[in-house]
């Protein structure tokens, strides 16, 4: 049985104006169906019905916006459909640019901040531990759990906006100390350090957790070095593509693993599932869809490129020229470009020969030639979608990997410590 | 041929009926169907290629993306959308979907939740009528 506040019930009799009217009847609709037994406040929002399908999302937004709706925590916003700067550069039709935009000033004029990226933890809305927000987006709802231990449920599109008009959710879910528990362990074993060190062991890790959790919370034991942040981005945005992950525990690296135990929030399970090299090794090789050398782009930024991201790229490329025929492409947002840029690690990117998409991704504008057949990219996240998506094939292979086969034109890849022995 | 009838949880009621199409295997919407044609397009689902559109869509529950809801919301739109989602647990995505396609469109699919053995009972090929209380008739065809 679901039990309202005073303000709730005002806000959903209209006393409160039309959007909060329409908001809080489709919050408490959904509290029916989650079972919740009453609302909480959120402290902060993160939207992913910015990104623009069609006129249902269109409509979608513009009909909040013309109610005059308001956010009511700090909002930041998902990526959008369209790079308003640099779209005429692409396969985007003007009506598409036309539309994708009309939706980002919907968002815009509810008062959220422009942050048109999917990884809102990398910029100043980055929420704390334990601070109760509302969240969509896959990577980011798992990363805001697992990496920063900030509680969100898995919010959906069309969901995550009346959260923030309203300022509350459902009290259910991953917001309760109670269902944050682990339920499933995942054992590496035998997982040598040169395969945990290489560049791109935490995806592959990601991509098989999401198969393997079902819907259930996992934890990942085993894990012997110290990753970094953008690492852990790529394995939680890898679990939310081939699965459902909103919460995963590494035991030693995330905050509520500190021990097996705390991560369980009680006894461990006896028995552990195990991972082995075998199980990575077919997991890297499903995120290839390609067979043979040819290649068409390099595309990185799923999740959005972050500085360091950027810091780590410019010396790869520094002094080399992508081959005329490849495409070089990083998505990232107009925020983290001009901190690349301010710290110098921008210029040798640009004169390596690759473009920067901005707010935005080709899996959420309709950007690529259809001349565009194979990819390659170091985002387990894009190597699952673009198949289905974009109609190309896709190489996996490590940062290094693709510059290095952008320069020379075909796909090249040092496998050497994925390789049986 | 029998008629038998599964006493589902209905999760957003409505009616519905048509052909199940049915798999073990949860679905992400986003990069998983295509609202302009109705089809099922992740290549690593085992229904690649096949239209669920105005099918009685049997999946145990969402993964992936969270804009699934609005991939579903789109279908609404354009008509292609499934009569009706069954799954094994309570699934917001679907559950959201329906309900904001009633807000802004008027029209809908029921979303019901079935016991894990009963949802392991349905067949792709089978007819399948939902009514408003969550009961579910389940007809199969000769080659069902």
């Amino acid at each position: 049985m679901l039990n309202l506040t005073d303000r709730d019930r005002a806000m959903m009799s209209g006393e409160h104006g039309p959007a909060p009217q329409l908001a809080m009847s489709i919050l408490v609709r959904m509290a029916e169906v989650y079972g919740a037994e009453a609302l909480m406040d959120i402290s902060q929002a993160h939207i992913d019905s910015t990104i623009y399908l069609g006129d249902a999302t269109l409509e979608f937004a513009e009909r909040l916006a013309s109610l005059g709706a308001r956010v009511a925590v700090p909002t930041s916003l998902n990526v959008s459909g369209v790079d308003e700067c640099g779209w005429k550069d692409w396969a985007v039709s003007p009506e598409w640019a036309a539309k994708a935009a009309r939706q980002m000033l919907a968002y815009e004029k509810m008062g959220a901040v422009p942050t048109w990226t999917c990884a809102p933890y990398q910029t100043q809305m980055r929420p704390s531990f334990g601070q109760q927000i509302a969240w969509g987006e896959s990577n980011a709802i798992a990363f805001a759990n697992s990496v920063i231990g900030a509680r969100t449920e898995r919010y959906p599109d069309l969901l995550d906006i009346c959260c923030a008009i309203t300022g509350r959710v459902p009290a259910v879910g991953l917001h309760l100390t109670a269902n944050r528990a682990g339920q499933l362990l995942l054992s590496l074993i035998d997982i040598p350090e040169a395969v945990q060190r290489d560049d791109q062991f935490f995806a592959v890790l990601g991509h098989l957790v999401g198969q393997l959790a079902g819907d259930r919370i996992p934890v990942v034991e085993g894990v012997t070095v110290a990753p970094e942040e953008d690492q852990l981005k790529a394995f939680m945005a890898a679990a939310a593509s081939s699965g459902r992950v909103a919460l995963c525990h590494i035991f030693g690296v995330t905050p509520e693993a500190s021990s097996l135990a705390d991560a369980f929030q009680g006894p461990v399970p006896g028995r552990a599932f195990p991972i082995r090299m075998d199980d990575l090794r077919s997991a890297r090789n499903e995120l290839t869809t390609a067979d043979g050398r040819a290649l068409d782009m390099v595309i990185l930024g799923s999740p959005h490129f972050s500085l360091a991201e950027f810091a780590r790229l410019a010396p790869l490329v520094a002094g080399r020229r992508a081959h005329p025929q490849v495409k070089f492409l990083v998505t990232s947002s107009r925020f983290m470009k001009d901190e690349a840029e301010k710290a110098g690690v921008l210029a040798p990117v640009i004169d390596f020969g690759a473009q920067v998409t901005l707010d935005t991704c080709i899996l959420a504008s309709p950007m690529l030639p259809p001349e565009i057949r194979t990819l390659m990219t170091n985002s387990a996240k894009y190597a699952y979608y673009a198949p289905s998506l974009l109609n190309t094939r896709v190489t996996f292979g490590s940062l290094a990997d693709c510059v290095a086969s952008a320069v020379e034109g075909r796909v090249v890849r040092d496998d050497t410590v994925w390789r049986n022995e | 041929m029998a008629e038998r009838i599964i006493a589902g949880r209905s999760i957003v009621p409505g009616e519905a009926d048509g052909e199940a199409l049915v798999t073990s295997e949860p679905l992400s919407f986003w990069g998983g169907f295509d609202f302009n044609t109705g089809e099922i397009i992740d290549r690593h689902h085992p229904l690649a290629g096949v239209r669920a559109a105005s099918r009685i869509l049997a999946v145990p529950f969402s993964k992936g993306s969270s804009t699934t809801t609005a991939v579903l919301l789109e279908a609404v739109r354009a008509q292609t959308a499934p009569a009706a989602i069954l799954t094994t647990g309570v699934d917001a995505f679907f559950a959201l979907a329906a309900i904001v396609a009633a807000t802004m469109y008027g029209r809908s699919f029921p979303v019901v939740a079935l016991e894990p053995a009963d949802f392991a009972s349905l067949r792709s090929g089978a007819y399948v009528r939902i009514e408003r209380d969550g009961r579910i008739h389940v007809t199969h065809g000769e080659a069902g």
